[in-house]
Formats: C-alpha cells, structure tokens, sequence
C-alpha cells in the first residue's frame, strides 16, 4: 500500500510539473506582448530581452492608439458582429425550427443543402464569392460583410438547432396552438425561451468565430477601404506596416489592446465559452 | 387537417414556413451557394478577375495545376500537417485531460483530478479564444531568429546557438505545425475532459478498487470509452490541416516561404485570386482542395468506424 502511494506522488509530481511548464508555455507569448508595450527597442533587442521594463510608461499605448487605428477597428467588428450574429441567430432559428418541427413536401432537400454547407472549406468559393459580392455592388461595405457571414455561420447553426428543436417536448407548442395561439407567436413566445440553452451555445460560438474570421474581411474589404477594416485585418497589417518598422513598443501595444478585450470576456464567461465552443463536437 | 387541402389552418401553416423559410434561404442560396456552384464553372473557364469575358477552357486549369510545383508542394504540406499535428495534439490534450479528471488519486473513495484541474483547464483553452492571425503576430516575436527572440533567449540560458525557427527551410514547417498544436490543445482538452465526464465514475472507481494503475486505467478503460470523441477531435483536426491559411499567411517568411516551403493551397487560391487575378485557375485549385478534404473525411469514416461503447 505505502509503495503504491510512493509511486503515485512520483507520477503526480511529474505530472505537476508537465502542467505547470504548458501553462508556462500559454502563458509567456501573451505576457512577453504586454511587457514589451513598456519596453524601449533597446530593451527589446538587447542582451536581456526576458527582463522586465525599466520604466513603466503607456507612450507606446498612446502612439499605437493614434497610429495604429486598433480603437477604429474595434468598433467595425463590434458593429459587424453584433449585426451579423443576431441575424444569424435570428434566421438560423428560424430555418431550424420550421425544418425540425413540420412535414412539408422539400423539407429533406433544403435541411440538406444547409447541412452540406459544413463540408466545403471557403476557399472554394473564394474567386465566385468576390464576384458575386462585387455584382450586388457590396464589395467594401459592412453590409456586404455582414450578410456572407450570416450565409457562412448557417449551415452549423441550423444543424445544431434543427437537432436541438428536436430535442424539446412537443406538449407545450401543440396546447398553446390549441388555445388559438398562430405559429409564429408559438416559435417567438413559447420555443425560444425553451430552446435558451443552445441559443446561448451557438451565439458564443458564432461570435467567437466571426469576431476572429480573418479570410473574409480580407477578401471583401480591400486594401483601399482602410476605414472599414476588421480588428484581424488590422492586427496582420500592423506587423508588416511600414510606420511600426522602429517602433516595437508601439507594436506590442496595439496587439495587447486586441488581446485584452478578448481576455476579459473570456475570464468573465469562460465556462460558457468552453461549453458553446465545444457544444458543436460534443455530441 | 390532411395534406393539400386548402382548409384556413392549412393556408396559415403553408403562409408560415414559407415566411420564415424565404429570409435565410434567400440569404444562404445568393451567398454561399451560388458562389460555390460558380466556382465549379470557374474553374472550366480562364476568368480573369471581374471581367465578365472569358472563355472555357475544358479542364486545362486542372492540367496546368497537376504540372504546378508549388500546388504539389502544398499537398505535401497538407500531407505532413495531417500525419503530425492532429496525432501531437490529441496525445498532449489526453494526456493533460487524463491528469484534470482522474489523475488525481482517489479522496474519499471517489476519482478527481489533479489540485489545480479548473485553473489549468482555463489558461489552456484560452489560446483557442485567440484570433488565429493574433497567435501569428504573437509568434513573430517568440520564434525571431535573433538572440533577442523569446524562445532563443530561453535557449541561450542552456547555451544553444538561436535556431532561425522560420527562416530555415526545414524546420519552417515544423514550427509551423508547432504553433498549430499550442493553439489548438486546450481545447481538445476541455472536449475530452467533457467526454470523461460522461464516463460514470463507477467504472473508473471499480477498476481503481481492483488494484488497476493509472497506465492501466488511462490505455484499457478511459482511452476505450472516449474513444468517439477522440475520432470526432481527429475529424476536426485533420479538417484544420486542410487549412492552415491564416497562420501560414500571417506568420511564416514571405507568405508561405521561404521559398515556398511552408506554403499550403488556401494560400495559393487566396494568391491566385487577390494578387494574379487567376479567378479559373484558383478556382479549380479550390476544387483539388475540396477534393481531398472530402477524401479525408471518406476515409476517416470508412477506417475508424468502430464498435460503440454501451454504458
């Protein structure tokens, strides 16, 4: 018995110590951003480049705010997301509902092509979409933006809402219809709030993925409409752009003022983020 | 209320569908269906940009991308990104997944995990919030060839010479894929952690009880019984090994260098598309691409279908 115990402190320790280097191995990429932020080039780049600042200052904080347009950037993709998630959600809930939920003749076919969605990666249609989003004359607007990202996050979120309408008890629905109650006021008032759980774990989902979604503001918003740029757009650019070339602090400031936004939500909601983003492999 | 008849209720229900179908259907035909079904016909056509003139041209864009050395060395980028990074990750992830649920030993007769379990299970999946273009930049400084860089300095304390992580020809990829695993392992973590919740603890306790180890207990009862997941996480992973466009982009020398030899085929279409104007020949490159995502997905079906587990 006591050698049993002997060895599984051994194993514990090293297991310790593998979680405690991985969390080491996190945690130094988003660290070493911040304390660059205070650091002069020649700290960055001298013979101590691990040590912390010498002098705490946000000159760089303020520069990159100026120069960088992160706080524009923000404010695009708060405004895009926030539109493109609620009517994902909206439109998404309701395909799912009325496809989960009623026997008509194409139901199949079109739960088909919105599921089928989820096999084609985006590239494929990268050329076609340009032209497409181009024809309607939405190349370089938000709208434009908005409405492929709901036609993009469709396909999973009706496949997660279909299969989760199915998942509700019909009772509830059919005794309301019986009171006199229409479809659309039983979808609005009785199935939603049932259906909370999973509308929550989609949203998250979907604001995650479309808050970080990088190839399509890079496709629809081209270079010469800087001042509709997305916050991934603005973050890849910054590392190449020429005003940054000597000024690192600047650099790292503006991609810790991506980085912190981010970092608090996900302290405040962690639990909900890992289940809504998990929610789609799960099961 | 029998189908077809024009009764009110039936007027109102057909009124119904139709009106909540018509939005998102409209949506998704004009914005993610029509563009895929035109990219089939693009890519027989030698379209340049938004020229609406452009002639087919059979299946040259598929001949001329079978003689392309860049669209094969891709492939095997693809190729060696799907034999490494899904197989690292899920390894590391179950491992560290193990030690938070069940790593813990017993207390009061009952399997926990290791002292600290909620706390690392948060800092590890937060890399995956992280805007995959955010890790890039974040990367640029930890892997620079300098001495100054994060990880070189961390090197010079043992002494080694700074290593040009993604300026070296050889190892750009790996490092590459490197980058692909941290990001990527929290989350299969958490996923795998949730499928060991599932598991009831009895079956972990009994085996524990009957003097199993924890080898014992991890390779013949936790491994078996997340079985699913894992295969679900090796779908998902080797679907991301299909794209690696962002990190690629953003992170490696010259976009996909040096020299091409971290380049992979969503960076060759998003190329032939935005910089040559190709809009054919990247098109039918999407076509290659869908091509072996579909294969892969056929495959990993058709191989690692197995027995369920009852419990």
């Amino acid at each position: 018995m006591k050698t049993r115990k002997q060895s599984a402190g051994l194993l514990g320790g090293v297991s310790h110590v593998m979680l405690v280097l991985w969390t080491i191995l996190t945690v130094t990429p988003i660290l070493y951003t911040f304390l660059n932020s205070f650091k002069t080039n020649t700290e960055i780049f001298g013979d101590s480049p691990l040590a912390l600042p010498q002098q705490w200052g946000w000159g760089a904080w303020g520069r990159a705010w100026e120069t960088s347009r992160i706080g524009e950037y923000l404010v695009n993709t708060v405004i895009v997301v926030a539109f493109s998630t609620f009517f994902t959600m909206l439109l998404g809930s309701m395909a799912a509902y009325v496809l989960s939920r009623y026997d008509f003749r194409g139901n199949r076919l079109i739960y088909t092509l919105f599921v089928a969605g989820l096999s084609i990666p985006p590239f494929l249609a990268l050329s076609a979409l340009y032209k497409v989003v181009d024809n309607v004359g939405l190349l370089g607007t938000h709208t434009g933006v908005v409405l492929v990202y709901v036609a993009y996050s469709m396909p999973f979120t009706v496949f997660f809402l279909a299969a989760f309408f199915k998942t509700l008890p019909t009772t509830v629905a059919e005794a309301a219809m019986m009171d006199g109650c229409g479809h659309a006021r039983t979808f609005f008032q009785i199935m939603l709030p049932m259906a909370k759980p999973g509308l929550i774990s989609i949203t998250i989902f979907n604001v995650i993925g479309q808050w970080n979604q990088y190839l399509l503001p890079i496709a629809l918003l081209p270079g010469d409409k800087q001042d509709k740029w997305l916050i991934t757009q603005g973050i890849a650019n910054i590392s190449t752009s020429a005003g940054y070339e000597a000024d690192w602090a600047g650099l790292f400031a503006a991609l810790s003022m991506a980085i912190i936004p981010i970092l608090i939500v996900y302290v405040i909601f962690q639990r909900q983020i890992q289940t809504g983003l998990t929610a789609g492999v799960g099961k | 209320m029998r189908r077809g008849r024009l009764t009110p209720g039936a007027v109102r229900k057909w009124g119904f569908i139709a009106s909540f179908l018509a939005a998102p259907l409209a949506i998704y035909i004009i914005f993610f269906v029509s563009p895929n079904l035109q990219a089939l016909q693009l890519a027989l056509t030698n379209s340049r940009g938004i020229s609406p003139d452009f002639q087919y041209v059979g299946l040259e864009n598929f001949t001329r991308l079978f003689e392309d050395d860049v669209f094969w060395a891709a492939v095997r980028h693809h190729g060696l990104i799907l034999l490494v990074m899904p197989l690292v990750t899920i390894a590391i992830a179950l491992f560290f997944s193990f030690l938070l649920n069940l790593g813990g030993g017993q207390k009061n007769g009952q399997l926990s995990g290791v002292w600290g379990s909620s706390f690392y299970k948060v800092v590890f999946f937060f890399p995956q919030v992280l805007a995959v273009v955010i890790v890039g930049v974040l990367f640029q400084a930890v892997l620079n060839p300098q001495k100054s860089g994060i990880l070189n300095s961390v090197l010079g304390w043992f002494g080694i010479d700074p290593v040009g992580w993604l300026i070296k020809p050889d190892l750009a990829l790996w490092t590459i894929i490197g980058v692909m695993v941290w990001q990527g392992v929290g989350f299969y973590v958490v996923l795998f952690s949730a499928g060991m919740a599932g598991v009831p603890k009895e079956i972990f306790e009994a085996a524990a009880l009957d003097g199993a180890n924890r080898l014992t207990l991890f390779f013949k009862i936790t491994l078996p019984l997340v079985w699913n997941t894992v295969q679900v996480g090796w779908v998902y992973l080797g679907i991301a090994a299909f794209d690696a466009f962002a990190l690629v982009q953003v992170l490696s020398i010259d976009r996909g260098g040096p020299d091409n030899a971290t380049t992979v085929l969503p960076l060759e279409i998003f190329r032939q598309t935005f910089t040559y104007y190709r809009f054919g020949y990247a098109s039918a490159m999407g076509v290659a691409l869908v091509f072996l995502v579909l294969t892969f997905a056929a495959l990993t079906l058709r191989v690692t279908r197995r027995e369920r587990i009852e419990y």
